[in-house]
């Protein structure tokens, strides 16, 4: 069984949004809606600041209240690498996996259902990368099956510090931030 | 070719680049036999993907644009572009926003009433280009054909420069040089005898220690630049910013300069002033290649990291270290040159500052310092030689500015306004909003009420459009064949751009209004070819390459060949004494200083902060404010605010202000954005905001406008260009 | 603290979560209310009251049919893709609560249907046929009664409980993830609904002692108001910002005012001396009861929507 992850090195990423603006053409995603976003996160007092730049989405948890919070099955995990999937046919539009995750990856889409990022399970079937992951200028995203010990991710994981999201919130997220 | 043949094209094009490109020829074979028109009512099923390149900006990436079911769906790097690598950067890739635009302009326009209400009739192209070349006759017959000027920025431009060239005026002229590059390039011509260019000709992918000094890579997003400068972070480069501002770039560096705006100068001298005093420089590259040094290193013996701490505010300590940094990994040394780089009017020094430097660390010329560009050998096309002009150029009348190479835009304007050393009549203007562009809006606005004609050729209703007489709508690049992209690079190659889908209404390609032109003014000699693609196709074949397969690809790429003295391409610098001038005897016969002197710049007035600006990752100056794409990005700019100034004036983040200028020009309401990223004395904001074109729906009013509040700039007296951080700002909370 | 910029706008995300307007609190409420009508009902029946009043038994049931078809219809005004509600009947998601909640309220249908059919007064006689016979048929077996007061107390407790879980099931949002918020919803769900049975019963006698468990529900949801607070405040820093949200923060004056003081205190006092004869009875503690078990629903929404566990981002 393949685990889809996402590792992402915020030394590299420059948040340019490129990752954002690729999701929207790649996924038709409307107009004032975002299935990822950034964020820069600055610590300390001027001139000695840190700040780390994080490209976030849905982290794909491996224990999305998303998902056990749906009460038609629409939210579900997709038999291929835990993926976290919404089945629009599914969906009643009843906003309790959008107020669920503690990330608020998610929104409702203008044609009702609830949408977020799919990890563009559409190419990763066709063996190519996600949208944002191919598109990134500074190559600082990487996507693979942390399940196969010779995947760049996995031994990204092995060789750098990282971090996730929100850990206390017991979600496991396999989006990753190496430091 | 019928449009069942065209299928059959499509059927080997799904997928493939070569069968898309064939179907692309093939478009044209029905373009011309205008079968398309019959054809656009139904869509044509299934995915094409067109190589073309990218024209959100003037970097040029290889892209592939992919048309689904003949509608444009995206548009991605193409992996043969040795400059995208195959990854363009948000606004390229946002590219589609552009073809999709809904304020586009439509159907030429021609002025109602006074100039700038922007009151038009629409008129059909004949009407529209008739009018103008009748206004051009005339100018030409009363004025002189120098009355004419153009302005015109990017690739597009090619054929309407070639029109005016033809016409009888030298005076073409862009804001990248006066505005952007050019003191960057006169102060390494005084050094090293040779322009940095663009694509700068920077090896920061080598380059074991890089120094930023306001490059906001990042922020920045020229292209191979910021992927470069992520593989230099990745390879642990030392990384050395020197920002008035935290940038992107600072929050990646081993060591943040937080200089005073201005000062930089001073921090330059004191770092050769180090690296001379402790023979931290290169000995056998100095006595090879320079000329001068015992001088330069006389007049910097004064300029100690103890002398620069008052002036810049950097702790000597941290000039030393840098300093020494630096040294350690020269020859792999880049101090980046920056690009647009003019701030202060001392600007031409400051960068021939930056050569110097370079010089003592000896990176020019070597491995992770700077590459010899290398290009492809591709005549231009036989045109008949232009009319000779006996008035000459009207810009830099008698060299008041020795050191200008380029032609000076703000000159033309000077000209225009004075009507010295001739008036100028007509000014044409291609793909530059000089309103936001230039400094001192007023003076434009003045210099183009003494105008007989003026024409503007956008893709939207522009700021400069709206002062026009005749503004002419072009199609946009991924609709349109534009001349071929000879790169000077790390590799050589060159690029095609071609259309991906038709323009959606009357728009038109600048090469067919430049030809229509032509023909009105009895010029249509100067154009022999019916086509574009013949046009290409010649260029392309008189350099012994197939112009199939380069429609077919989007780039071809030459051999592979040396770019570092190392590797054995011949150290050449065509300066006067053939070195590089440490001392340069051309300044001091010019009454300038041989080497670099520094003056300290003016304070802000109390309770004014100097009005900073730079770029957004996601907006291309005042050109992508209206692409609903990249608006969906980031739809307004704000004005940081150093968080403890904020506090001390009350302010908090999302606060709405107006800023008020040293003249008393208020700006539009703008969001404050209090943070801990800026120095107390000057604030910031992203440049290319705050529209007032009305027909600019998307981008009318959404934030403001820094170009409206430089009122004030400071001239170089070396080249002419214009500095623009010479302005100062208060805040007005009443908004 | 971190100074944070975030570029994500998402309509109903954004700058705080607001996916839920009016629709939730009230269908919260008339759940909850409906669930007190149960439980009391249930009482009456189960202590055979039906004999001498029809109300509790036969009115109250049908009162609570209406109620629950307008939260129900409440809650479908909600759903953003209303054509596909009936995908919540196509399957029984066992860790959804609100899954859960969708198959509970087609039990309590049928509950408080039998519980109408216990006594019909003579006016609704020979109305339905059916209804009559098995209307006589139950009460020919007294213990089918007895279950039936049972059945409507157990599912109206449940049906109670569910309107907290609903939400404390949603961990991500700190306010609501609190094991107290179901007593605290069934709770206000009795108080409301015995004031309203003392407000509108025809029968002096569950007048009163509605009046007097009124009483008991309203001190009892003091109690428990105190004990989530308290939880709240022992628990992580989120929880605790959380929880300062309705003390001190934006929906305070909310709170204390038209929850705790209108909506509790002050009632209580009214009744207390009403039911030992200081004062009249009159409607103004129901009405006020009840009211602030709506504001109630309307602030823990809001304010829940309004708590996270990450630090929110600056927005301009
Ligand atoms: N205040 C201020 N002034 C500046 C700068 C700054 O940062 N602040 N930056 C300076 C620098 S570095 C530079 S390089 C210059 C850039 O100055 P410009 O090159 O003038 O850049 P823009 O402001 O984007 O104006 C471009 C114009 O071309 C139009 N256009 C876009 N695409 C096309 C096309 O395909 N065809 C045609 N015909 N028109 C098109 C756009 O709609 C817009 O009106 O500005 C300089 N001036
Ligand atoms: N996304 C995007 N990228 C672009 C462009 C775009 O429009 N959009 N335009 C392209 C073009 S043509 C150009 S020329 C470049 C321009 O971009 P660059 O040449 O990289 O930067 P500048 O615009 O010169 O200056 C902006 C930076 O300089 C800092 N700065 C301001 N004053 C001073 C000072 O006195 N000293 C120092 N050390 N730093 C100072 C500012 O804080 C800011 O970080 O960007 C190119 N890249
Ligand atoms: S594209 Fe890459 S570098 Fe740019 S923001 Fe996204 S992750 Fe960061
Ligand atoms: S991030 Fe949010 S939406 Fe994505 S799986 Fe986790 S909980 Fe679900
Ligand atoms: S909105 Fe759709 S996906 Fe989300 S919980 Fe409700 S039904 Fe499931
Ligand atoms: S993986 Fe695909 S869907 Fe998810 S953010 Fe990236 S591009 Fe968008
Ligand atoms: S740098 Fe970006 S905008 Fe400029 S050409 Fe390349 S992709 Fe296009
Ligand atoms: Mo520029």
């Amino acid at each position: 069984m393949a685990r889809l992850a996402m590792v992402i090195d915020t030394a590299k990423c420059v948040g340019c949004m490129d990752c954002v603006v690729a999701c929207k053409t790649e996924n038709n995603v409307p107009e004032g809606f975002n299935r990822d976003w950034i964020v820069q996160d600055v610590q300390g007092k001027f001139p000695t600041l840190h700040m780390e730049i994080r490209s976030e989405r849905c982290n794909h948890c491996e224990n999305p209240p998303c998902v056990t919070c749906c009460p038609t099955g629409a939210s579900h995990v997709h038999e291929y690498g835990g993926v976290v999937l919404v089945d629009h046919d599914r969906c009643i539009g009843c906003k309790a996996c959008v107020a669920s995750c503690p990330y608020d990856a998610r929104f409702i889409h203008p044609d009702g259902y609830a949408d977020k990022c799919t990890f563009c399970i559409h190419r990763v079937e066709k063996g190519l990368e996600p949208a944002c992951v191919a598109v990134c200028p500074t190559r600082c995203m990487y996507f693979g099956d942390l399940d196969d010990p010779h995947s760049t991710v996995r031994r990204l994981m092995k060789e750098r510090k990282h971090h996730t999201l929100l850990p206390e919130g017991g979600t496991k997220p396999h989006v990753y931030y190496l430091t | 070719m019928n449009a069942v043949s065209r299928r059959k094209f499509l059927k080997i094009g799904a997928g493939t680049v070569v069968g898309a490109a064939a179907s692309v020829g093939a478009l044209h074979a029905l373009q011309k036999s205008g079968a398309l028109n019959a054809l656009a009512g139904e869509r044509v099923k299934g995915l094409r993907k067109v190589p073309t390149f990218c024209d959100m900006c003037f970097w040029k990436c290889g892209a592939i644009a992919y048309v689904r079911d003949g509608k444009l769906w995206k548009v991605e790097g193409n992996p043969d572009d040795p400059l995208s690598r195959g990854r363009l950067c948000p606004r390229g890739t946002g590219g589609v926003g552009a073809h999709y635009d809904p304020d586009r302009l439509r159907a030429p326009l021609l002025r109602k009433n006074l100039r700038g209400e922007e009151q038009w009739v629409e008129v059909t192209w004949d009407e529209a280009l008739d009018y103008i070349a009748g206004k051009m006759k005339r100018i030409k017959a009363q004025y002189g054909a120098e009355a004419m000027a153009l302005f015109s920025h990017g690739i597009g431009g090619t054929f309407l420069k070639h029109l005016i060239k033809a016409y009888g005026s030298p005076n073409v002229s862009a804001p990248s040089f006066a505005q952007c590059r050019g003191p960057r390039d006169v102060g390494f011509r005084l050094t090293f005898g040779e322009d940095v260019s663009s694509p700068e000709r920077t090896d920061i992918r080598n380059a074991q220690c890089l120094v930023l000094i306001g490059s906001h890579l990042g922020e920045n997003m020229h292209n191979t630049q910021v992927q470069e400068f992520a593989e230099a972070v990745e390879n642990h480069a030392s990384i050395i910013v020197v920002d008035p501002r935290f940038s992107v770039a600072a929050s990646k560096a081993k060591f943040y300069l937080p200089i005073k705006p201005g000062t930089d100068l001073a921090l330059l001298l004191a770092w050769m002033n180090v690296i001379v005093r402790e023979n931290l420089y290169d000995k056998a590259y100095v006595e090879q290649y320079g000329f001068g040094f015992e001088p330069l290193a006389a007049e910097i013996a004064s300029y100690s990291p103890e002398w620069a701490y008052p002036e810049t505010g950097i702790e000597p300590k941290l000039i030393y270290e840098t300093a020494r940094e630096m040294a350690r990994y020269k020859p792999a040394t880049l101090v980046h040159p920056g690009r647009h780089v003019t701030w202060y009017g001392d600007d031409a020094q400051r960068s021939r500052a930056i050569a110097l430097l370079n010089a003592l660390l000896g990176s020019w010329g070597r491995k992770g310092g700077f590459y010899t560009p290398v290009s492809m050998d591709v005549p231009a096309y036989p045109y008949p030689p232009y009319p000779k002009s006996e008035k000459g150029k009207v810009d830099n009348p008698d060299h008041k500015y020795p050191f200008a190479h380029e032609t000076i835009t703000t000159g033309i304007r000077e000209a225009t306004l004075t009507g010295k050393p001739y008036p100028i009549k007509g000014w044409m203007i291609y793909a530059t909003n000089l309103l936001h562009a230039l400094p001192n809006e007023q003076e434009t606005i003045r210099a183009i009420q003494n105008l007989d004609l003026m024409v503007v050729v956008d893709v939207i209703p522009s700021e400069i459009a709206g002062w026009a007489d005749v503004v002419l709508p072009e199609s946009v690049y991924l609709e349109r064949h534009d001349d071929l992209n000879v790169e000077w690079f790390r590799e050589p190659f060159i690029a095609i751009r071609q259309p991906a889908v038709e323009s959606p209404h009357e728009q038109k390609p600048n090469w067919w209004m430049a030809k229509k032109l032509a023909e009105r003014l009895d010029l249509g000699h100067y154009f022999p070819w019916a086509t574009i693609e013949e046009y290409l196709e010649k260029r392309i074949t008189s350099a012994g390459l197939d112009y199939q397969e380069l429609n077919a690809k989007g780039i071809l790429r030459g051999e592979q060949q040396p770019i570092y003295f190392d590797e054995g391409v011949t150290a050449e610098f065509p300066t006067p004494s053939g070195k590089i001038e440490f001392y340069s005897l051309q300044l001091a016969e010019a009454g300038f200083d041989p080497v670099p002197k520094y003056s300290r710049p003016p304070e802000p007035p109390a309770g004014y902060f100097r009005l900073l600006f730079g770029r957004a990752p996601v907006h291309s100056f005042s050109r992508t404010q209206s692409n609903p794409i990249l608006m969906d990005m980031m739809d307004e700019n704000s004005i940081w605010v150093n968080a403890d100034v904020a506090r001390r004036y009350g302010l908090k983040t999302g606060d709405r202000v107006r800023l008020k200028n040293q003249d008393g020009v208020v700006s539009n309401p703008i969001n404050v954005h209090a943070t801990e990223r800026i120095r107390t004395d000057c604030v910031y904001m992203v440049h290319g905001f705050g529209h007032n074109s009305k027909t600019l729906k998307r981008a009318f009013g959404k934030g403001a406008s820094d170009a409206q509040l430089i009122t004030r700039y400071t001239t170089d007296p070396l080249m002419g260009g214009t500095g623009m951080n010479v302005n100062f700002v208060t805040f007005e909370t009443e908004a | 603290m971190n100074e944070i910029w975030n570029s994500r706008t998402n309509p109903m995300i954004d700058p705080t979560l607001h996916i839920w307007g009016w629709e939730i609190p009230v269908y919260l409420f008339l759940g909850g209310l409906v669930a007190g009508f149960m439980i009391i009902s249930g009482y009456f029946t189960l202590k055979g009251h039906h004999r001498h009043s029809y109300f509790s038994s036969f009115y109250l049931p049908h009162l609570s049919l209406i109620f629950l078809s307008l939260g129900m219809f409440a809650l479908f005004l909600d759903l953003e893709y209303k054509l596909h509600v009936w995908r919540l009947y196509t399957t029984f998601e066992i860790t959804s609560p609100m899954s859960w909640g969708a198959w509970i309220l087609v039990l309590v249908y049928p509950m408080l249907l039998l519980n109408t059919l216990v006594s019909i007064p003579e006016p609704f006689r020979n109305r339905i046929r059916v209804f009559d016979r098995f209307s006589d048929w139950i009460n020919r077996h007294p213990y089918l009664i007895k279950n039936i007061g049972i059945w409507n107390m157990i599912v109206g407790a449940v049906l109670g409980m569910y309107t907290g879980v609903l939400l404390s099931g949603l961990a991500a949002r700190p306010l609501w993830n609190n094991s107290m918020l179901w007593v605290l919803f069934l709770t206000s769900g009795l108080s409301s609904a015995a004031a309203l049975v003392h407000l509108i019963s025809t029968d002096k006698v569950e007048r009163v002692a509605s009046a007097r468990a009124d009483n008991a529900f309203l001190t009892f949801e003091l109690l428990v108001l105190a004990l989530f607070i308290v939880g709240m405040l022992s628990s992580a820093r989120a929880q605790q910002e959380a929880v300062f949200l309705i003390l001190s923060g934006p929906y305070a004056a909310v709170f204390w005012i038209f929850v705790v003081l209108l909506g509790i205190v002050i009632p209580l006092i009214i009744q207390l001396l009403a039911v030992n004869h200081k004062i009249r009875h009159t409607p103004v503690a129901p009405i006020l009861v009840m009211a602030g078990g709506v504001i109630l629903r309307f602030v823990i929404v809001y304010a829940g929507q309004y708590s996270h566990w990450a630090q929110p981002a600056m927005s301009f």
